[in-house]
Formats: structure tokens, sequence, C-alpha cells
């Protein structure tokens, strides 16, 4: 008697389940309304999680900041001059900076911007999952990054290209030199991928001693584990200043790779997409334009030139169109800076992590920054 | 005489309380499946949001990442599937080397807790007590990155006895390169292991029939010893070749190079699960009573026979529950791999997630696998168990 029972309502929850099942997975296959609903359902299960649950949608990560009152900016915190946190806990960097321009531009205040340091490996998981709003962490654009790993590249902020340190004594000068050797190298990097590409196509025999965090790549490389460490160029600059005796390494003269950096969004909010590629946009333009801190003021008093007045909010709702206040790109400029004032800030000449401009000048100057009209 | 009982005691199924219990217990059921079923549903639909569909089928893809530890040859064109499975054959080999290892260092530090001699004792009671209330994950970037790093550049090597070589890129050891007689001393050790068996179930038939004790185990592997050195010298060529490590450019060649990595994570691993097992075979032996050991002295057992046949396989059935889950507690915490950057199954899945950027697929295989692991583990250590534990009729 006890067994039929069992065997009754066993079968009864089977049916159960495979009901439960078979309604759940209905509206995947139908149209995107039938989707959302199913959406919403889960919203009200999950309550504790809404930051993270709720769809991204247009606009919605806007609302979401906004409703907060601060940015969630993922960042590195071991790359000095890029994303490293200072003696005191600050952070500080190139890529810092752009979380404050980005602040800046949503509230009218840099300071309302919550830095949370991601490793190279959680920050794709990290920018899915929401638990950040924006990705601005040396992060290499790629097609597999803005198609897979659900996440859009918004605009290069620094043109990069993969380099090679090595011990001075060691008295290598080429890759070839390398053979034999060992490379220490970050995990989960597109420079691990180029590493393989690149010795496999020179036909260089090495082994690759591979670490979770830049900072127990350099500590293994400090040791001696490895005969060289390869990172993007600025990356090596910018540990170099902080290995024990700077000197006694040297950067190889090979470039390895292209390394197109920049702030990453999350698929699903076009809005979003457009306030984080005009932050960059609006800064490159203020360069361009002569615009800075210092003078943005005077500049917004008495600007002529059309294009100045709609970047400052003068003239036109350009901010409005982004969903932003009006005066958004002065905030910009105003709380931050604009282009240059941020590089020199964190990789300029009278900076330890200096890295001469390069590529990263404006176009009339021979680089590649070049910046859409703002109209 | 059915019909009248059932008539009497018929009471309606929302009263019975027999149906009442099942249909709570199958309502539970439902609702976590139906709560499960809305978390599943609510991360299909995020995802789908953001364009990614749950699929494995990019395991085939090519990995583009290279390795520096593998069992079998990998390159960057191999498929993220063959990655997964050399992560998978590291975490085995962390895995068996270091429950042998530990087991043995943990029995010996379970007797020598044990000893009556004042210095042995307080020595294994001082390691003891301090590897057990350290954090693992410290202790493996101590070996890590205080012991295995701070050796000698390979420049500077420090050369041990019998071609041992210590540098920070490894430790070289020498290495037998197989000959052309290998294949026929393959066959010899076969046969030396085929004669060790029966010897071994010869000795056992002997004992039961005699009730005496030989020493089953010992006779057994001497006898494997002398067929195989038997072999080595009778073959015309010698059927290994020692190789010995050299420094060559940049690296160490020949031999087998031990990578600090391994070192660091198998010694921290085995030194740290040791300490546990130590107690753990201590409280074995303690649990065996006193009175058992002074009958066996004084049926004129001397000690190392009171040990062998009077303790230890009492004290085997309090040793071995704990154990097993030492052992687990040795494979799961090998995932921490990642910290000392040596290339198990849980630090390979990272990568391989992080590229691919299949996270919940990549997470749930690692679980899968360790879950598979653990359980094999487990069930072997059950059926031995059940095998030596007190027989009660």
């Amino acid at each position: 008697m006890g067994k039929t029972l069992w065997i009754v309502s066993f079968l009864l929850g089977a049916s159960l389940v495979l009901a439960a099942c078979g309604g759940g997975t209905a509206p995947e296959s139908t149209s995107n309304g039938e989707t959302i609903t199913v959406v919403e359902t889960v919203v009200v299960e999950v309550p504790a999680e809404s930051a993270v649950s709720v769809p991204a949608g247009f606009g919605v990560t806007l609302e979401t900041v906004r409703a907060r009152g601060n940015l969630i900016c993922g960042v590195n915190s071991q790359v000095p001059g890029f994303g490293y946190v200072g003696a005191d806990g600050g952070y500080s960097g190139f890529d810092v900076d752009y979380c404050r321009a980005l602040a800046a531009a949503i509230f009218g205040d840099a300071s309302k911007v919550e830095f949370r340091p991601v490793t190279a490996a959680e920050r794709f998981t990290a920018l899915q999952s929401g638990e950040i709003d924006i990705l601005s962490r040396n992060t290499t654009w790629s097609l597999v990054r803005d198609t897979e790993l659900g996440g859009n590249f918004t605009a290069t902020t620094f043109y990069d290209g993969q380099g090679m340190m090595v011990p001075t004594e060691s008295g290598i000068t080429t890759l070839q030199d390398l053979a034999g050797g060992t490379v220490c190298v970050q995990t989960g990097t597109t420079t691990e991928l180029n590493l393989a590409d690149v010795m496999a196509s020179l036909g260089i025999d090495y082994t690759p001693a591979v670490f979770e965090d830049a900072d127990s790549t350099f500590a293994a490389y400090a040791e001696g584990r490895c005969d060289a460490v390869t990172t993007d160029k600025s990356g090596l600059i910018s540990r170099r200043t902080v290995l024990t005796d700077p000197s006694a390494h040297v950067i190889l003269d090979v470039t390895m790779s292209k390394e197109p950096l920049g702030p990453m969004v999350r698929h699903g909010d076009d809005q979003w997409f457009d306030i984080a590629q005009w932050t960059v946009f609006a800064m490159i333009a203020a360069e361009e334009f002569g615009i800075t801190s210092a003078n943005v003021d005077s500049v917004r008093s008495s600007a002529t030139n059309p294009e100045v007045m709609r970047l400052l909010g003068l003239e036109g709702e350009m901010g409005l169109k982004l969903g932003l206040n009006n005066d958004w790109g002065y905030n910009i400029i105003k709380l931050v800076g604009n282009y240059e004032e941020v590089y020199n800030r964190n990789l300029g000449p009278d900076t330890p992590t200096y890295i001469p401009r390069g590529y990263n000048s404006l176009y009339t100057e021979g680089g590649l920054l070049y910046a859409p009209p703002v109209r | 005489m059915q019909k009248s009982t059932g008539q009497k005691a018929a009471i309606p199924f929302w009263r019975d309380e027999r149906i009442l219990n099942i249909l709570g217990q199958a309502a539970f059921i439902i609702g976590l499946v139906i709560i499960g079923s809305f978390i599943f549903q609510n991360m299909r639909a995020g995802l789908a949001k953001q364009g990614i569909t749950l699929s494995y089928n990019f395991l085939q893809g090519i990995s583009g990442f290279d390795i520096s530890e593998t069992l079998f040859t990998y390159s960057r064109t191999s498929s993220y599937w063959q990655a997964f499975q050399v992560g998978l054959l590291n975490t085995l080999s962390v895995s068996i080397v270091g429950v042998i290892a530990s087991t043995i260092f943990g029995v010996i530090l379970g007797v020598a807790r044990l000893s009556t001699n004042f210095l042995i004792n307080r020595l294994a009671a001082f390691y003891l007590e301090l590897i057990r209330n350290l954090s693992l994950l410290v202790f493996l970037i101590f070996w890590y990155l205080g012991v295995f790093l701070k050796l000698p550049r390979v420049g500077d090597a420090v050369i041990w006895p019998g071609s041992i070589y210590l540098t920070n890129r490894g430790v070289g050891v020498p290495w037998g390169l197989p000959t052309d007689s290998y294949p026929t001393f393959r066959l010899i050790l076969i046969i030396g292991l085929v004669l060790a068996i029966g010897v071994f179930f010869a000795l056992r038939a002997y004992s039961k029939r005699t009730g005496q004790a030989p020493l089953t185990i010992l006779w057994a592997s001497l006898t494997f010893a002398v067929v195989a050195l038997l072999g080595w010298f009778v073959l015309p060529e010698a059927p290994l070749r020692f190789d010995a490590p050299v420094i060559e450019g940049l690296n160490m060649t020949g031999g087998k190079v031990l990578s600090p990595e391994f070192m660091a994570l198998t010694s921290g691993l085995v030194l740290y699960t040791s300490a546990f097992i130590g107690e753990v075979v201590r409280s074995g032996i303690l649990s065996v009573s006193k009175g058992q050991v002074e009958a066996s002295r004084a049926l004129g057992f001397n000690g190392f026979q009171t040990l062998r046949l009077i303790v230890f396989p009492q004290a085997l059935r309090v040793i071995i529950p704990p154990l097993t889950s030492q052992y687990l507690n040795l494979i799961k915490n090998s995932s921490l791999a990642i910290a000392v950057g040596y290339p198990d199954l849980f630090y390979i899945s990272n990568a391989i997630q992080n590229q691919s950027g299949r996270t919940v697929e990549m997470f749930s295989l690692v679980m899968i696998t360790y879950l598979i692991f653990s359980l094999v583990t487990s069930l072997f250590m059950n059926w031995y168990n059940q095998r030596i534990k007190l027989v009660e009729r």
C-alpha cells in the first residue's frame, strides 16, 4: 500500500515537473512579448537581487545608476597609471579618471563613483551579471568580446601593443633569444592568446607560466621564475615602476599585437552605450578645441564656435538626447578634464609611469584620436 | 476479513495521516522544482537578453592559449575540450600523488604523536598543532613564493647527490628513458606482478588455514622486486637509460623537471593534509582499548606484532570514515592550484570560461567533475569500510 502511494505521488510530482518545464520554456521560442512576461515573473521571485536581475533594456542602466546615486565602475587595482590603489587607499589612473568623467556627465559630481576592482578573469562575468555598470580596465577590443562575451566596446581610449620585458642582465634582445625559455603571462587576457600566436608563427619553443592576476605574474617574474614577462606595453612600463630596481629591466623593441583598450558596456542598453561612448568623445573633442578644466568657464562665457557651444550645453539639447543634463560636457571638462589633462595626470612626462603619447595623440598631430562631431 | 477491516477503518483520505504525510512531501518537492525552474528560467532569460544561449558546442572551438604542464600533446590549436582534459589529468595526478604521500606521512605522524619517546612525541605534536592551525591558501603561497621560487636561479643551481637539481625553474630529477629492451622488461614486470599477487593469496590462504600471520604484503612486494631485479640484469641491455637533467641555455633539459608550481602545490597539500590524517590515525589508535594491548602483550606479542595484528585492524574501523573525508578535502583543496599558477582543472576551466565567455557552462562542468571525483573516492572508501568493519552476527 505504502509503496503504491509513493509511486503515485512520485509520478504526480514528475508530471508536474515536466509541466513546469514545458510551461517555462514555451515563451523562449515565441515572440519577444512573451519572453518579457517570464522575466517580469522572475523579478518578483527574486526581489533581493533587483539591481542584477532587472533586464537591461533601453535606458535601464542609467535609471538604475541614478536610483542608486552612484556609478559602479569595474577597474584594475594593480596597474599604476591606469588603475591603481595608492597608499591612501584611493584609486587613481587613466581608466579610473574615465569613470570619474562618466560620473561627472551623469551626476555633475565626479566623486559619485564606486570603484570595484576586478581581475582579468572575472571582469566580463562581473559586467554580464550587472555587478558593475561599466568596465574600464585596460581591456582590449576584440571580436569575441564584442559578441560572445555579451559586451560592447564604446571607443578606444588608449592604443596599445603587446610587449615583452626581460632583465637587462639576461642579454635577451629579440623574441628568438627566448627559445627554450619561460614567459610569465596573466590568464584570461588577449596577451595570453597573442603570446601563443606569435611564438607559434615564429616557431619558437617556450613554456608559459600563467598566473591569476598582475601582482602574482610580476611577483613570479621578479623572483626569476620566468625569463621574460609579457603584457601590453603600457602595462609593462607601469609595472616596471613598482619593481625593486626598475633600471634592471628592459622592454624589448618588439610589438607583438594591436591592443586597442577602452571601456566596455553590456549588450542590450543602447542609451548607456551612447553615454559611455560620448563621454570619451567629449574628452577628445575638448582637447581638439583646447578647452581645459582651467579655462572651461571663460570659454563658456565667451564661446562663439557652435560646436563648442553644443559641447558645453549652450546651444541645442545634446545632453538631453543622451538622457543626461545639458551641461554634461561642461561637467566632464570642469570636473575631470579633457583627454590631454587626464593623460598627462596619469601617464605624462611628470609621472613615474611616463608613456609618450605616440598613437594616442589627436589626428591633427599624427595620432589616432578623432572625435565625431557633436551635433 | 479484509473487507470488514477495510470498512471499519474507512478513514477519508484527507484525514489519513499516511496519505497526508506523503502529500506534504510531494507538495514540498513540487515547490522545490517550481522555484528551481524559475531560477533557471530567470538565468536563461537574463542571458538571452544579452544574446547568450546555453550550449556546450563551444568546447569544440580552438582554445588559442598554451598550457605549461600537459600530460599529453597539447598546443594552441587544440580544442577547449582538450584543454579541459589537460586540467582534469593534472588534477588527477596531484590528487593521486597527494593521497598516497599524505597517507604515508599521516600514519608516521600519528604513530610518532603516540610515541613514548619524549622528543619524537613533542616534535610530532608541535608539527601537528602548527600545520593544522594554518590557512591552506597561505601555506601554499608560502611554499611557492617563500620556498620554491627562492631556490637559486638556473645559472647557479644547487646540485644534490644523484643529479638532483634545485632551481627556481623547478626541481630536476634523473628520469629513466626506455631503451630497446624495455618492452621485454615490461613483460617481466607483469609476470612479477602476477607472481606477487599469487604469493599474496597463497599466504592469505595459509594464514587462514594455520592461524599464523605472515607478513603478506612484505613477501608479495619482495617477490615483485626480486623478479624485476632479475629481469633488469638478465636482459642484454638495461631497459631504462638514466637521463640526468642538465642546464642548457635558459632552462633545464633532460631528466624530469618538476615545476615549482607542481612542487609547491603537492608539498603544501601533502604536508597540510598529513597533519589532519595524523590526528585521525592517533584517534583511531587511541580508540582501541588498553586491555587489548595488555592482553596481546600477555600473550607474548612484541610491540610491532601488537601494532600490526591487534591495534591497527581495530583502529582501521575508526580511521576509515574520517580518512575518507580527508581524502575528499585534499581533492577539493587541489583547486587552490590557481593561487600558485598550477594548471589544474579549475584553473584551466577558469581560463576557458574567460576566453570563451561561457561562465555558466564551464562552472557546471567543473562542479560535475569535482562531484564525480568525490563520489568515486567515497564509493571506494565506503566499499573498503564495509569490508573491514566488525562482522556482527
